[in-house]
Parts: structure tokens; C-alpha cells; sequence
């Protein structure tokens, strides 16, 4: 079987397998659909509330992109500053890992009083949860320049700027391309948490929100409906970002070049 | 009057470890020197220091201010960036120095041809054989028209084929373009047949003990290699060293 196939079928047989006995156990134990629904209600329900669930989607997805543009932002340019000096560095990064491990749910309280916007609050704390392994990978490789070439870089007199640009920068962006690969599914479970904490105002609503709803109502099969959604999202960000680092990295680096035959 | 000139250097590591101590000795214009020495010998150091690429510990390099900006340097390894072409490497300094592509694309064009490597500038480093892939650094090195090449060990890596074949093309390059040779190396072979004088050092702490010129004739095709008086100059650079490793 090649690599391709297997790819494709085995997950596929995996999940098939899977929701035939969860169908067989609801059945077999008639199990309430208020309790759990079986796949075909799921699927039914996702077939049906599809275009409004899309909706709210839509909505945690764009708080989701705009969480992670402004983590690859900010975290790209902590990281540059981290290079520029280990004093900066070693001073700042105990507080930027303070805040990544703070859990986003204990943060949220405060920053719904501070910003006194749904949207922004939920926008500031994705960016919480996703701008950390931006910085910490993005670092990391910004100061993992080959020696040797840093020294012809020093033998040609290149600026701090140039050699920043044309050697720290290129050796960086695997690192960082990583980093965006982690960010990327942590941005969508910080704006889904942060919704779930912080509510949405006004007459949009994320999906977070339409899962705390159905919940209250007891629609199960919607809640599942949603989750499915979501799960959908967050593998699509995943392999869009993974796509997109490959192509970037396709001329030259190891972790994009084909197996060797 | 030399261009460079080493004047009582000494150098001590941070662990302690004396590497370079007392070492004197004066390079001329248009010179092809070898540092010949086992590893561990300090000439490698010795090179990065002459390049600025180090600090001595004490002593000084003569002349170094005035060069500063028109040394080539040559690594044991290629050190090519891996994500840039054959094109982008080797107009690194160029751009470094603030020449525009267009500027340089003639430049960086002959001095891929006077390697061999004017069909490879659209391949990335990967794609080349480690020959090749030197190739492609002794042209970035050539690419600024040095005053002063230094070559760390370039060939140590490759087979012996591949740094025959080096060799002569170095030595063919160095004559058409009579720049200042440095080169470091740890096969009296290749000093006696590259050189015009073989500076012979030994470890411990790394010290010079026989500077030896070789007079035999430019141009040197590989017809040399089986020549007696070459071979006498090698058994007599072979002596020297273990002259200086017993004492």
C-alpha cells in the first residue's frame, strides 16, 4: 500500500469502525438521545442546524485568525527583540512564561473588566493562549545561526540589521514555521474557551456560545453537532498551516524533502 | 615590505589551554604559505586570529586594519546557507557590501565559471557534491577580488580525486590572479605541491618550527606529484614535523 493510500484509508476505516459500535451501543442499550444521541442523530442534526452553526463558526473562526495574525506578529517581533540580547531575554521571558501558563480561564475575569468588549476580550485572550510557542520557537532558532557563517558574516562587517535579515532570519524560520503549526490549534481552543468564559455580546455568536446554548436545552445532538465542527476547524487549520510550511520549506530543509529512494 | 605580519602571538583559552605561544612569522605580497601542522596545533586559530575572526591573547598581526574587508575565507566545511542558490551564496559578500543583483550579475557569473559552476547557479546547496559544494565557497571567497585568501583545511573532507583536482584548479586561480595564499593544512602533500613556503608548526603548545620554502617552478600540473625533487622536499617537510613533534 503507498504512503498516500494509507493515509487516507486508514484513518477512514478507523472512524467508520468507530461510529458503527457507537450507533450499536445506542441502540443495543437504548440509550436516550438527551443522554447520547447516536451518530446518525449527529449527522441528521449537522445536516439540519448546518448553515446556522456555520454562522457561529464563522464568527470563532475569524476571532481565530485574527488571534493568530497578531500572535505571529507579536510573538515574531519578542522573539527578534529576545535575540537582539540575552539581558532582554533572560529579563523577560520568566513573565512571558508566567503568562502562558496562567490557565486562560483564570485570566479571563480580568480582562472582560479591563476591555469591556466581547469581541476584544475573547480576541485578547486567544492571543494569550497562542502567542507563546511563536516566541519560544522563534527564539530558539534565531539563535541557532551556523557559527561559521555568523564569523563570515563578521568578516564581511555585515550591520546587526543585515545580519539579522539574510542569516538569523532564514536559519529561524523552520522554528518559527513551527511555532505557527502549535499556535494555530491553540488560537482556536483559546478563543472557544474565552468565548465560554467571556460570553458574546450583541447579535453574533461564536460556536462556543451555540454549545453552551444547546447545553442549557439539553440538545445533545447539536452540542455534538458543533463539537464535530470544531474538531472539523481546528484539523483544517492544523494541515493548512502544515501545507503552507512545507511549500515555504520545499527548496532546502530536511523536515520538507521528499524520503529518499 | 609583507602585507601581513605576525608579531609575538599568544594565545590562551578560556579553559586554560595554551594554544598558540610565540609565534612570528611575515607573509609578502602575492605569497602561496602553508601552515602545515597536526591536529591540535593551533593553526587553524592561528588563521581566524590573522582574519580578526579571533583575539590573540598577546601579540599582534601587522597590517590586519588595512585589510580589513578584503580577506576570503575558505572553511573546512563549505558553510553554505542552505536555503539561498549557488547564485545567492556566492553573492552574499556582494550584497553584504551593498551591491545591487544587477550590479554584480556579470562579476558572479565569471567567478562561477572560473570554478566550473556556471550551470549550477539555480541549485541549491543540497544538490551538489561535496566537491562541488566547496567549489561553490572558494567562489564566494574569490567573489570580492581578495587582497588576502585564507583557507581553512578546504579539501580535508573530500576524496582524494576530488582535492587533486582542487588542488590544481586553486593553483591555476591563484596564478592567473596572483592574490595572497594562507592556506592550513595537515598533509605535507598537498603544502609541498600548493606552496611557495611551508610554515611548519607542532602542538603543545602550537609553535612554529621550520618555515621551508619550496622552490619548485609555476605552473604545477599533477605530472609533480610522482617528480623526485618533489618528493624530496616532502620527505623533508615530513622530518621537520617529527623533528618538532619529539622535542
Amino acid at each position: 500500500m503507498t504512503d498516500r493510500a494509507l493515509r487516507v484509508l486508514g484513518p477512514a476505516i478507523v472512524g467508520v469502525l468507530f461510529l458503527a459500535a457507537w450507533e450499536a451501543v445506542v441502540r443495543y442499550f437504548e440509550i436516550p438521545w438527551y443522554v447520547l444521541p447516536g451518530p446518525a442523530l449527529v449527522g441528521e442534526t449537522l445536516w439540519r442546524d448546518g448553515p446556522s452553526l456555520l454562522g457561529s463558526l464563522w464568527v470563532t473562526l475569524r476571532i481565530t485568525i485574527a488571534a493568530l495574525a497578531a500572535a505571529i506578529l507579536l510573538g515574531g517581533a519578542i522573539a527578534i527583540l529576545f535575540a537582539q540580547s540575552r539581558v532582554l531575554e533572560q529579563s523577560f521571558l520568566p513573565y512571558a512564561i508566567a503568562l502562558q501558563v496562567t490557565p486562560v480561564v483564570a485570566i479571563a475575569p480580568l480582562i472582560i473588566i479591563w476591555v469591556n468588549d466581547a469581541y476584544w476580550s475573547v480576541l485578547i485572550l486567544a492571543l494569550i493562549v497562542a502567542f507563546f510557542p511563536i516566541v519560544a520557537n522563534t527564539t530558539l532558532g534565531l539563535n541557532s545561526a551556523d557559527r561559521n557563517l555568523a564569523a563570515l558574516f563578521k568578516l564581511y562587517r555585515a550591520t546587526r540589521w543585515q545580519t539579522l535579515r539574510y542569516l538569523r532570519m532564514p536559519t529561524a524560520l523552520p522554528n518559527f514555521l513551527a511555532g505557527v503549526k502549535i499556535s494555530g490549534g491553540l488560537a482556536l481552543v483559546g478563543a472557544v474557551v474565552a468565548e465560554l468564559v467571556a460570553g458574546t455580546g450583541g447579535s453574533e455568536t461564536g460556536l462556543a456560545y451555540r454549545i453552551l446554548e444547546a447545553g442549557y436545552r439539553l440538545e445533545i445532538a447539536r452540542q455534538m453537532a458543533a463539537l464535530v465542527l470544531l474538531a472539523l476547524t481546528g484539523m483544517a487549520i492544523y494541515f493548512s498551516l502544515d501545507r503552507g510550511s512545507r511549500w515555504l520549506l520545499s527548496h532546502w530543509h530536511e523536515s520538507a524533502l521528499p524520503d529518499e529512494e | 615590505m609583507p602585507l601581513v605580519s605576525v608579531e609575538g602571538v599568544r594565545k590562551v583559552f578560556r579553559n586554560g589551554t595554551l594554544a598558540l605561544d610565540r609565534v612570528d612569522f611575515a607573509i609578502a605580497k602575492g605569497e602561496f604559505v602553508s601552515l602545515l601542522g597536526p591536529s591540535g596545533c593551533g593553526k587553524s586559530t592561528l588563521l581566524r586570529i590573522i582574519a580578526g575572526l579571533v583575539e590573540s591573547t598577546a601579540g599582534e598581526i601587522e597590517g590586519q586594519d588595512a585589510l580589513a574587508g578584503r580577506i576570503g575565507f575558505v572553511f573546512q566545511e563549505p558553510t553554505l546557507m542552505p536555503w539561498a542558490t549557488v547564485w545567492d551564496n556566492v553573492y552574499l559578500p556582494l550584497r553584504l557590501a551593498g551591491e545591487s543583483r544587477a550590479g554584480v550579475s556579470d562579476r558572479i557569473g565569471r567567478t562561477l565559471a572560473a570554478v566550473g559552476l556556471e550551470a549550477f547557479e539555480r541549485s541549491y546547496p543540497r544538490e551538489l557534491s561535496g566537491g562541488m559544494k566547496m567549489r561553490v565557497s572558494i567562489a564566494r571567497a574569490l567573489v570580492t577580488s581578495p587582497e588576502l585568501l585564507l583557507l581553512d583545511e578546504p579539501f580535508a573532507a573530500l576524496d582524494e580525486i576530488t582535492r587533486f583536482k582542487l588542488n590544481e584548479d586553486l593553483l591555476q586561480l591563484w596564478q592567473a590572479h596572483h592574490w595572497t595564499v594562507v592556506f592550513v593544512t595537515h598533509s605535507v602533500f598537498e603544502s609541498a605541491f600548493l606552496s611557495s613556503r611551508v610554515v611548519v608548526m607542532t602542538p603543545r603548545p602550537g609553535r612554529i618550527v621550520a618555515d621551508m620554502p619550496i622552490d619548485l617552478d609555476y605552473p604545477r600540473v599533477s605530472s609533480l606529484r610522482t617528480a623526485p625533487h618533489y618528493t624530496e622536499l616532502c620527505r623533508a617537510l615530513s622530518h621537520r614535523l617529527a623533528e618538532g613533534m619529539m622535542a
